[in-house]
């Protein structure tokens, strides 16, 4: 018994160093007091501009990010929270649930409109618009879907240049993809038609928008449907093979959020790192860093920003996820 | 004569403590009242918030294939969004088996449709349960679904906050205003006391009539009192004076008649121990007839003097025919009666007052001053109209400059001297129920001096 707890004992932090990060970076100066470890499903390459003016004005701090997928993030999280300070997710449904199950530390002081935060505890960053990228090539000579109805349209026009050349986020998976499915399911009828559209076209399903980007700029993929914007946006590299559209039938946006956890071995560097992200991220006019800002492109709430409260623990419910996975998986795979 | 007055406690004190305590008992019990009431309203207002998403989250549920499914709304959880961030929790079970949610939420046996709500502690915060049940009718067996549904109870607690604020306020401006009201209806109420203590602080010293300006009824009992008190001591005060009068006049009369007796036996009496005494009972023949007199002079002047008929009077005639009357009276003891001053002084007066009051004082000098001495009478008109009367005797005691004015008191140096001591009283009324006084001091080169001043 006692060898079992010491093997145990000696194998738990193995297993956490064992963690497969997608990606993984520490900045500032390793010899810091204070080292916050921050759990994200933000690419580093979009946040690392930021960290870095972080950790250059606050130097006695240092930064470890670490990135995982947005439905990961929760599992591995709600395992234990006292190994991080501060987790940084687009799926809002999931970070409010943390917060609802009281996983997170209210924050003092954050100067922020009350619509963009939950309880002191979490707080958004970027309003980030759904969208559909296409592939400049596929659509050459024809005009390119500005509504999901005209995806459709256009889906079914040429199905020989669609077959299996279509992308979405497999909802099983993803956090986030679950959250933009539902709540377009939510919006519209529209949602299933598309997808039943998709699944007979045979849609290829991703984990992450990083893959369908880089598939959708070689042309493996003409289309991605409801990938985040600013990736595209932020990768300079691809934007004059891919398009962005933002539907214009109703928009889904999401906004980016961090919390800091409840066990947070530094809580007050987490707290200060999030006042310094808020504040940023507020102005409207700032691009220093390629997140979009909360209040950008007009008002935010204009946009139809996912509203932050309890309604959005809705279909994490198990018996409403198992019926909408259920629906989805009879709608996309048909094969 | 002045006692003074054992005082227990203030009506006023104890009227204000009355009011006052009586008001902040109110304004508390309002506070405590509007408070309740309005956490009730409050309560109910989320109970029936939470009623209605339970049930909506068990009207979505349905049996299909044997299989239980609860779509919950979005708006079941959106309905529940509050300006406070309230932490929403919920549990679905069928009959016994837990299906979703969160499985440490306290389970209620519910029957029927109606719900159960309960406040609890959980995950360290209070919140409000309802537990809600329906059954479902499949093909093969009937089966329960009951929902917990929860909510902490942050709005609450700021509406709470809010409510106890708001309620605090006007239970303050409450008190307040009954302090106001209590103040002024303590003010009003004690001065009518004051009033009536004014009024009979200012009346003269003979005024005894009664008080005839309303007053409050719970007073009445009080004036109407002090009115029969004030009537029967009128009535006593004017049966002695009568009586007096009726007696000092009774006995002149013969005094009279056996001083002539007294005079026709000295003229036939030639042994000088015999004559020596006759005399002295004609003395004591005078003094009582000329306390007689000065009684009845008093008497008519306090009669007068509470109804002052004033008439349009030459001081110096008429203290000259005053002067006329006294001067055998003064040439009995050797002494010359000198009028002075102003040819013509024109007063309105009660001038039998007027007369009475120099007479007595004129006969006062007579009788203190020594043989072959002076009466000096003087009448100013300025500054102040006056009659001075001074003579050149022995002057009066310093000590009793001021208390020789009270009835029937005489100077201590007055022994051997006829006289009741009322003179100087007299002329005291007299000046007083004028409006003027009469002033005593001693000449520096001997003798006494009254000064009538009008």
């Amino acid at each position: 018994m006692r060898i079992i707890v010491a093997l145990v004992l000696w194998l738990l932090p193995q297993v956490l160093v064992a963690q497969e990060w997608q990606e993984q970076q520490v900045f500032g100066a390793p010899e810091t007091q204070q080292k916050l470890r921050i759990i994200s499903s933000t690419d580093t390459f979009l946040f690392a501009p930021f960290v870095e003016s972080f950790v250059s004005r606050y130097p006695e701090i240092s930064v470890e990010y670490l990135v995982s997928e947005t439905a990961d993030i929760d599992h591995i999280f709600r395992n234990d929270p006292g190994v991080f300070d501060i987790v940084i997710s687009s799926a809002m449904d999931l970070q409010l649930k943390i917060v609802n199950d009281g996983l997170a530390q209210p924050v003092a002081n954050v100067a922020i409109p009350p619509w963009a935060q939950w309880r002191q505890s979490l707080f958004a960053f970027t309003a980030e618009p759904a969208a559909i990228l296409i592939n400049r090539k596929a659509f050459a000579g024809v005009s390119s879907p500005q509504t999901r109805q005209e995806l459709i349209e256009a889906l079914r026009a040429r199905p020989e240049v669609f077959q299996g050349r279509i992308g979405t986020y497999d909802v099983r998976q993803s956090g986030v993809g679950y959250l933009f499915a539902t709540q377009d399911a939510r919006a519209s009828e529209t949602y299933w038609r598309l997808m039943e559209v998709m699944g007979a076209l045979d849609v290829q399903l991703y984990c992450c928008s990083g893959e369908m980007i880089d598939d959708l700029s070689d042309g493996t993929i003409a289309v991605a449907y409801n990938v985040l914007a600013s990736y595209a946006a932020a990768q300079v590299e691809v934007k004059d093979a891919i398009e962005i559209i933002l539907p214009s039938d109703f928009p889904t946006t999401i906004m980016r959020t961090a919390m800091v956890s409840i066990d947070a071995p530094n809580p007050e560097a987490a707290a200060t790192f999030i006042r310094h992200l808020v504040k940023v991220q507020s102005d409207p006019q700032q691009s220093d860093y390629p997140l979009p800002p909360l209040n950008g492109q007009g008002s935010t709430r204009d946009r139809a920003t996912i509203t932050m409260g309890p309604a959005l623990m809705t279909f994490l419910d198990t018996l409403k996820r198992r019926r909408f996975l259920l629906e989805w998986e009879n709608a996309v795979i048909q094969n | 004569m002045t006692h003074s007055l054992s005082i227990s406690g203030s009506l006023r004190n104890r009227l204000v403590l009355t009011l006052t305590g009586g008001a902040a008992v109110l304004a508390l019990v309002l506070f405590f009242a509007i408070r309740n009431y309005t956490t009730q309203i409050a309560q109910q207002g989320q109970d029936s918030i939470l009623n209605a998403a339970v049930t909506s989250i068990l009207d979505a549920a349905s049996i299909r294939d044997n299989i239980i499914e609860v779509d919950i709304p979005y708006a079941s959880f959106s309905m529940l969004s509050t300006q406070s961030d309230d932490l929403v929790f919920y549990a679905i079970y069928q009959d016994d088996t837990f299906l979703s949610g969160y499985p440490e939420l306290p389970l209620t046996n519910v029957t029927g449709r109606a719900s159960i709500f309960q406040t609890a502690l959980y995950r360290g915060e209070t919140v409000r349960l309802v537990t809600a049940g329906r059954v479902l009718i499949g093909t093969q067996k009937r089966t329960q679904i009951r929902v917990v549904l929860a909510q902490s109870q942050g709005e609450l607690a700021d509406t709470l906050r809010q409510i106890s604020r708001t309620a605090a306020l006007f239970g303050a401006a409450f008190f307040a205003l009954l302090v106001a009201l209590s103040y002024w209806a303590t003010s009003t109420t004690i001065g009518q006391l004051k009033r009536l203590t004014t009024s009979v602080t200012r009346r003269g010293p003979q005024d005894l009539r009664p008080f005839v300006k309303p007053v409050p009824t719970e007073m009445a009992p009080l004036v109407t009192s002090l009115n029969s008190l004030m009537g029967r001591l009128d009535h006593s005060l004017s049966q002695s004076e009568d009586f007096i009068a009726e007696a000092a006049h009774r006995v002149r009369t013969p005094l009279a008649t056996v001083r002539s007796y007294a005079e026709v036996t000295l003229q036939r009496v030639d042994k000088e121990e015999n004559r020596q005494s006759l005399r002295a009972m004609i003395r004591a023949i005078d003094e009582s007839s000329r306390a007689a007199g000065q009684l009845l002079d008093h008497a008519m002047i306090t009669l007068r003097s509470d109804h002052l008929e004033r008439q349009d009077i030459d001081l110096v005639t008429l203290v000259h025919e005053i002067v006329l009357r006294l001067t055998p009276i003064a040439e009995m003891k050797d002494l010359e009666l000198c009028l002075h001053g102003d040819s013509n002084v024109a007063y309105s007066g009660d001038p039998v007052l007027i007369q009475n009051a120099v007479r007595n004082l004129i006969d006062n000098a007579i009788k203190y001053a020594p043989s072959e001495g002076r009466v000096d009478i003087a009448i100013s008109a300025s500054p102040r109209i006056g009659i001075s009367v001074c003579d050149s005797g022995h002057g009066f005691p310093s000590a009793e400059v001021d208390t020789l004015a009270v009835r029937f008191k005489r100077g201590t140096n007055a022994d051997g001297t006829v006289g009741s001591g009322l003179g100087l009283t007299i002329a005291i009324d007299v000046a007083k129920a004028h409006g003027g006084d009469l002033v005593l001091s001693n000449r520096p080169e001997g003798g006494a001096c009254a000064l009538l001043l009008l």
